[in-house]
């Protein structure tokens, strides 16, 4: 591949990476890099191999995209359901609710969250809808502002984007709670979206909504707060699945390329617990295999 | 372009130096800086949120919108915290320095800060953290309606476990030996092997589906894969 052909993505990594690299290598051999001052840390160089792989996973996937390969994903209820949530809305002259959770844009669960608030204000501002994004961070409302103004434009409808419906409440979790709950039970939005980073309010905001009749649709990578949001909302992405959700949504052949990198990942995750099962099991009556198994504990920080 | 561009190629050194900083030693001080830069950015961007409180809440109050009065009540303690918290408003002095006012501690309940704080605002969250136990017993009753059943499963297990978290649990099996063949039928045996074998494992499948979900994203982006975050046209107003 010629420098000049390569996607504008991949060379931007490359010049990056080209940055870096130099740095680390001349850093690892650097004199006086002793075993107390070790530039590397080489316990967590098998964890460099699996994010190696994994990423390669991922842009071989995401190349072979390109070349016009035919990409299948898996149907996702939930995303299937957005379409209907705000055509709802729409058609019974209620609000759209968007809440992106309670962190800031170092969680990388509100960066999804972010992603996905702008496809959904796309399809908002198609509808026209009226999207409401109450924050708790004032760098998520900024950065929601983009995407939800990036949708509008994308939808061709410029004209209908307002600042002024994604705003900031308070960074207090709870404030922010009693913020989002009793507008909810004074505007009664008729579809309700949680997507990001949430902890106790999560059943919170699901309740209030359940209550008001909303269609709830929530995304979270948060374990302890998932069996709260499939007990009181209609659908729930599920850990990876709500990192998918924006690839997922933008039908583009690049990012569904990349969930089948994630994939790729993930069996690759079952064929390791599988062999790891194995060895374990045959090594009640094999030794060899029984230091196959502790090997692989010991590669993977077991 | 730029708008679009620069952005890029920021976060993709930036998470470059997030992902070196983890396995290079030397370069856990650039993701320091990083950081910083972030901290710097948070702390302009809380003037951008502040400022649009006051907006969205001035605008409500004079046009007199519905709800207006929460709008009011709202600007009221925004600005009485600021004025006690800047201006340390009765702040109880500070032994080393007792002619600066500004030198005082504000956060103690003696002042005034300090007892909103404790007294006014504590209670308050408190008070929405505590109406969970209610949201929870209405949640746990419509999950737990037997329609199907992997619903009839789902209460079966509950059932177990709250059972098995109670005195009525040992009191109800806990004198089936422990040693017998029937250890099985305890509560507490079900409990433990409902909760460390079976949610174990459901909960690391998900646990790893997050973290390729996590490496999957973070890729799309530092690649830039996934500009949907980035503004468009003018940018954001």
């Amino acid at each position: 591949m010629r420098w000049t052909t390569m996607p504008r993505s991949l060379s931007t990594l490359v010049v990056a990476a080209a940055l870096l690299l130099p740095f680390s290598v001349a850093l690892a051999e650097a004199p006086g890099a002793g075993p107390d001052k070790d530039w590397i840390r080489t316990d967590r160089l098998p964890l460099l191999l699996v994010i190696v792989v994994v990423s390669a996973a991922v842009v071989a996937a995401i190349l072979l995209a390109r070349t016009g390969r035919p990409v299948k994903i898996r149907r996702l209820a939930a995303l299937d359901a957005v379409d209907e949530a705000i055509g709802r809305a729409t058609e019974m002259g209620r609000s759209v609710l968007f809440v992106p959770g309670i962190m800031d844009m170092t969680d990388i669960q509100t960066v999804a969250g972010v992603n996905i608030l702008g496809r959904v204000a796309k399809t908002a501002a198609e509808y026209d809808a009226k999207l409401e994004v109450p924050t708790s961070r004032s760098i998520v409302m900024s950065a929601a502002r983009d995407a939800v103004q990036a949708a509008h434009f994308e939808a061709g409808r410029p004209e209908t984007y307002n600042a002024d419906n994604i705003r900031y409440l308070t960074d207090e979790q709870f404030g922010y709670v009693a913020a989002v709950t009793g507008s909810m039970v004074r505007d009664k939005p008729a579809a309700c979206f949680y997507m990001g980073a949430f902890y106790a309010e999560s059943l919170l905001f699901a309740e209030n909504g359940n209550s008001i009749g909303a269609i709830q649709i929530a995304g979270t990578a948060e374990p302890s707060q998932l069996p709260f949001f499939v007990a009181a909302c209609d659908y729930t992405l599920i850990g990876e699945e709500f990192f998918a959700a924006s690839a997922y949504l933008s039908g583009e052949r690049d990012q569904l390329g990349s969930i089948q990198g994630q994939d790729l990942g993930k069996l690759l995750a079952a064929a390791v617990i599988i062999i790891g099962c194995a060895l374990a099991t045959a090594g009640l009556w094999l030794p060899a295999c029984a230091d196959g198994a502790a090997a692989l504990r010991k590669f993977f920080g077991g | 372009m730029l708008q679009r561009t620069v952005p890029i190629i920021i976060l993709c050194a930036s998470g470059a130096i997030m992902v070196l900083a983890y396995f290079v030693t030397a370069a856990v001080s650039w993701s320091e800086t990083v950081n910083v830069w972030f901290n710097v950015l948070a702390a302009v961007a809380f003037v951008l949120g502040a400022g649009n409180l006051l907006k969205v809440n001035l605008e409500k109050i004079s046009s007199q919108r519905p709800g207006w009065g929460y709008s009011a009540i709202t600007l009221a303690a925004f600005f009485f915290m600021l004025v006690v918290g800047l201006f340390k408003v009765g702040a109880i002095p500070d032994s080393k320095y007792p002619g600066v006012r500004l030198a005082g501690n504000y956060e103690t309940p003696a002042s005034p800060y300090g007892w909103t704080y404790e007294y006014v605002f504590s209670p308050l969250t408190s008070t929405m953290f505590a109406m969970l136990a209610f949201y929870v017993a209405s949640a746990a009753f419509r999950a737990f309606r037997a329609k199907n059943t992997e619903s009839i499963l789902l209460l079966a297990t509950a059932f177990i476990i709250l059972l098995a978290q109670t005195a009525a649990g040992m009191f109800l099996t806990g004198w089936i030996p422990e040693d017998s063949a029937f250890a099985f039928l305890r509560l507490d045996w079900m409990k433990v092997a409902i909760t460390e074998h079976i949610q174990t494992a459901g909960m690391r499948a998900i646990t790893i589906g997050i973290a390729l979900g996590v490496a999957a994203t973070s890729l799309r982006l530092i690649l830039g894969v996934d500009k949907s975050y980035l503004p468009r046209g003018g940018g954001a107003a």
